[in-house]
């Protein structure tokens, strides 16, 4: 038995471990356990390396590195701890996002030092044999590739999310030619550096994927963000697996791969939910069109008060709150879970009705909703509660607007046509909160907010709630 | 406009057509309000509450001389004669039972508002004075009932011994027996309840009484057209379980009503004598004839065999305060809709259907009885079958093609893993089946945990930070640089996704 193949050893349990925490955090039941076995897999994982790198085969480790290894473990726990305490739960998209970016950085910086470690030493190099030396150039670029893209893509998601940047898609000219010329150009300067490993070409082929993330992700409009994010942690797990590749580590790459599969099939299931091409999400809103402008007449709105809509949920039997975006910006939640609250304790049956992509972040309102204290039991996603609509009295909406949209359903001709919505519409009575008239992300124009038995309740979303909680 | 609210003169009539609150609401509308003397004495408003909440208190003239008059009775013929030209009146009337009256109402120049012919939907409820009195009515039965029974309606287990609960047996699962039911159950007794239409079954469940169903099996096979045959069924059933329940029961609340009709008889004199000594029955429909034989309007009948059956017709005016605020309340939503400008003036809009059906007079013109009002009985138009849904099914690839592509796939791979240098088909194996068992582990992933599942991969893919512990001690510089980032970017990912994530899932609560 020697360090190695008790590291090795470790390593396989850090990633049953790893694998036994993602099916754990499926379910509610489960999720509390699954973070620990990932948390137990993570410390076997860290424990196993430290000791590869002190009494590995590589012996000699300075006492400065070992210094530094443990300053940089340290520094960077308190950072990550402090930030995770402070974060407020509507800022979730924008610290996973940067997180996102943390990993591509630290893809891209093992590729250079994995460059560094061989390439850079020419033929005095002892750590990959000789025969292997052209597939280690390959793992340089690759690691380095997926790396630097994650980590523009995440920086440029963070930006968007918040608001540091405008959200509406970057068009460039051409953008689609850009972004296959990019991955061909990437492909020659692979193949040249495998048959010569220069810096220049490795400079290079950097610089091309932190361009290729950026474009990428500037050119999604902040609709798609919630796949976008997931689509980036895909990224950060596949930039994870090719410096596992580059280095020989099994973990690396087990751990990598099976982020990127979950976060590509989760993508998926929210490209699934929104009616849109996953490959063309992924490739930088490949094929949008301009939405056409509107000039269709839609008719009056109507507007309630606070004071009336208290009265009507006071009456009502059954309460149903679709919250979007907005709701995370008014910082509504809390209101709303007070007002939930009030309305159960009256015996009116409160419900919500999450939309799959309602937020900025999958599950956004679900952790929203939860920091607020309601019960997990009463939200429920679109397709378990659309058919309770008709039996409904009074649908809130708060904050959403596309995912609420009935021209998804009756408009063929509307940019958003087929992607399922919240049959909102079909309650008695809906209560929109909204700011003024502006159209959502999606640019599409409303028709629900003409609707008869639809009253706009205009303002911020949150004083609004709170003047509606003043009422009952 | 003045409103007037005269003193009830009807003998034990112990409501008002207003309380200090509802002439709040009126005065809240724009009318000014005057109140008779001593309308208020029976429900506990007396003339100084009427006086604060801004109503003049005046004699009877002036209330019956308003340009309003909210009343509870049918007026008789002097207060009539005191209702001046143009004015407007509004109280019970039951026009359908006392077509004399509204032929008097009809010889002067005023207009005769029924409470009572409120029609029958939805957008009406709110003025339903049979629905609120009828609630009022179901609770005070109980209540009646209760003061006559010599126990207690919960079942105890004392030191001097186990008290069974009291068994009440509702018929009628209407507005007064919902409301009974709802009483009876609150005083812990065990309620069950009846009612010919199947559809009530969930009311009663949630009022937190027992649906006994009448059941006819045969009722399906007499479908073929032997329809007097299967009814004469149904009636010896239904006998059959109120006899069966009178012998169990305690007390037996009766609300069956059929409108413009004699109340059923429902209860015979046997299923009486067959009850316990003590018992007690209380008959909402005295009035109409009774659901008891044996009950007797406004009298309380001791049978024989012990048993006390309630005959009240009052029920209603035994709550007089109760009754008065929600009799009070349906005025001033009457007076809501008949204000549009909340400014004082009365508009009757003789196209509101409301309106229109309780109007039995008007300008000395009979207007009894109203043009039917097409009520909710009548089948919605059936809904539009729901638009197909507009995504495409998605055409699931044909198992040809996907033999093809799983095929090449395989061939693919195989290719990748047998040109691949021996040192690296570890590598691709190992890669390969994890990819595979990340699609499956994250299949059925719930909705709401897709972001704490997001930030707990996003502190696992933290996990590059072995790669940068493995280089910091390679000797070169640069590497111990670049290593150093490295691992620092990395344990933020790791301690900073972990933490979030178990802060995250802490907030779920069921």
């Amino acid at each position: 038995m020697t360090v190695e193949s008790v590291a090795i050893a470790a390593y396989l349990v850090a990633a049953l471990l790893f694998i036994m925490s993602l099916a754990g955090l499926s379910k509610h039941e489960t999720a509390k356990q699954g973070i620990w076995f990932g948390i137990g897999g993570m410390a076997i994982a860290l424990v196993a390396t430290i000791a590869l790198a002190l009494w590995g085969p590589h012996d000699g480790m300075s006492s400065l590195a070992v210094t530094l290894m443990f300053v940089a473990i340290l520094i960077g726990a308190a950072i990550g701890l402090w930030r995770a305490r402070v974060v407020q739960m509507t800022g979730m998209p924008e610290l996973i996002a940067l997180l996102h970016s943390f990993v591509g950085l630290a893809a891209v910086l093992v590729a250079w030092s994995g460059y560094y470690t061989v390439e850079a030493l020419g033929d005095a190099q002892t750590e990959v044999s000789t025969d292997l030396l052209g597939i280690h150039h390959g793992e340089v670029v690759v690691g380095l590739f997926i790396g630097g893209v994650t980590f523009t893509g995440s920086i440029v998601a963070y930006l968007k999310l918040s608001a540091k940047i405008k959200s509406a898609p970057m068009m460039l000219p051409g953008k689609n030619a850009l972004n296959i010329g990019a991955l061909v150009v990437f492909v020659v300067l692979t193949v040249l550096f495998v048959m010569n490993p220069n810096v220049w070409i490795l400079v290079a082929a950097t610089v091309l994927a932190l361009l290729l993330g950026w474009h990428l992700v500037a050119s999604i409009g902040g609709g798609d963000m919630p796949v976008v994010v997931s689509m980036l942690n895909s990224y950060s797990g596949w930039a994870a697996a090719a410096s596992g590749f580059l280095l020989g580590n099994n973990l690396l790459i087990v751990t990598g791969a099976l982020v990127g599969s979950s976060g590509a099939y989760l993508s998926y299931i929210m490209c699934e939910a929104m009616n849109r091409s996953f490959i063309s999400v992924i490739a930088g809103g490949f094929g949008i069109e301009v939405a056409p402008s509107e000039d269709t007449e839609y008719g009056e709105h109507h507007e309630i008060t606070a004071e009336d809509t208290a009265a009507l949920l006071a009456d009502a039997k059954s309460v149903i709150i679709t919250p979007g975006y907005g709701m995370a910006v008014a910082q509504a939640q809390y209101p709303v879970a007070e007002l939930t609250r009030e309305l159960r304790e009256r015996g009116v049956e409160v419900r919500f009705g999450i939309h799959p992509v309602a937020g900025r972040l999958p599950g956004h309102m679900n952790v929203l909703l939860a920091e607020a204290k309601v019960p997990y039991d009463i939200v429920l996603e679109m397709d378990e509660i659309n058919d309770d609509f008709p039996s409904t009295d009074v649908v809130l909406v708060i904050g959403a607007n596309d995912t609420v949209n009935p021209a998804a359903e009756e408009d063929p001709a509307s940019p958003i046509a087929g992607m399922p919505v919240l049959r909102v519409w079909e309650a008695k009575d809906v209560i929109v909160f909204k700011r003024s008239m502006a159209v959502g992300y999606a640019g599409v124009q409303n028709p629900l907010f003409f609707r008869d038995n639809t009253s706009m309740l205009f303002g911020d979303a949150k004083d609004r709630v709170e003047d509606i909680l003043k009422a009952l | 406009m003045l409103i007037g609210v005269p003193r009830e003169t009807r003998a034990g009539e112990t409501r008002v057509a207003a309380t200090p609150k509802t002439v709040g609401q009126l005065m809240g509308l724009g009318y000014e309000v005057v109140i008779e003397s001593g309308a208020g004495n029976w429900c506990a408003c007396a003339d100084e509450q009427f006086r604060e909440a801004g109503a003049r208190i005046g004699t009877a003239e002036e209330a019956w001389g308003a340009d309003i008059v909210l009343h509870v009775n049918p007026p008789d013929d002097a207060e009539i004669a005191m209702l001046k030209d143009g004015a407007t009146l509004v109280s019970l009337m039951s026009p359908a039972l006392q077509p004399e009256l509204v032929e008097k109402l009809a010889t002067r120049p005023i207009t005769a508002m029924a409470m009572d012919a409120v029609p029958r939907i939805s957008r009406a409820q709110s003025l339903d004075v049979l629905s609120s009195m009828a609630n009022i009515a179901g609770y005070r039965a109980v209540i009646e009932a209760a003061n006559v029974f010599g126990r207690f309606f919960t079942g105890q287990v004392t030191a001097a011994g186990k008290v069974p609960p009291a068994k009440v047996l509702v018929v009628g699962a209407g507005v007064a027996g919902l409301a009974a039911i709802g009483a009876a159950g609150s005083l812990g007794a065990i309620v069950r309840a009846t009612d010919p239409r199947p559809e009530v079954a969930d009311q009663v469940k949630s009022m937190g009484g027992e649906y006994l169903s009448i059941e006819s099996p045969e009722a399906e096979v007499s479908a073929t057209g032997y329809a007097k045959e299967m009814s004469d069924d149904y009636k010896v059933r239904e006998a059959q379980l109120y006899a069966d329940q009178a012998k169990d029961v305690d007390i037996i609340i009766t609300t069956a009503l059929i409108p413009g009709k004699p109340a059923p008889r429902i209860i015979t004199a046997d299923m009486v004598a067959s009850m316990h000594p003590g018992s007690v029955i209380v008959d909402l429909a005295a009035a109409n004839g009774g659901n008891v034989e044996g009950s007797e309007p406004d009298e309380v009948v001791v049978t024989p065999n012990g048993v006390t059956i309630i005959g009240h017709t009052d029920l209603a005016g035994r709550l007089p305060a109760q009754a008065s605020q929600l009799y009070g309340t349906n005025l001033v939503n009457l007076m809501k809709l008949m204000t549009p400008g909340k400014d004082g003036e009365l508009v009757l809009d003789w196209e509101d259907v409301v309106q229109r059906s309780m109007t039995v007079a008007r300008d000395g013109e009979k207007t009894w009885p109203p043009p039917p009002v097409a009520v909710s009985a009548t089948p919605a138009a059936p809904r539009p079958p729901a638009p197909v849904a507009v995504k495409e099914e998605k055409k699931g690839l044909s198992p040809r093609r996907k033999y093809t592509y799983t095929a090449l796939v395989a061939l693919a791979l195989f290719l990748i893993t047998a040109a691949a240098p021996p040192e690296l088909t570890g590598n691709i194996t190992v890669f390969v089946l994890a990819i595979v068992i990340g699609y499956y582990v994250i299949g059925h992933v719930h909705h709401a945990l897709h972001t704490p599942l997001m930030s707990v991969t996003n502190a696992i893919s933290g996990i590059i930070v072995v790669g940068a512990l493995l280089q910091i001690g390679s000797g070169e510089n640069v590497v111990t640089v670049l290593a150093f980032v490295a691992i620092l970017l990395a344990s933020i990912n790791i301690f900073g996704g972990f933490a979030v994530t178990r802060r995250m899932l802490g907030m779920f609560q069921r």
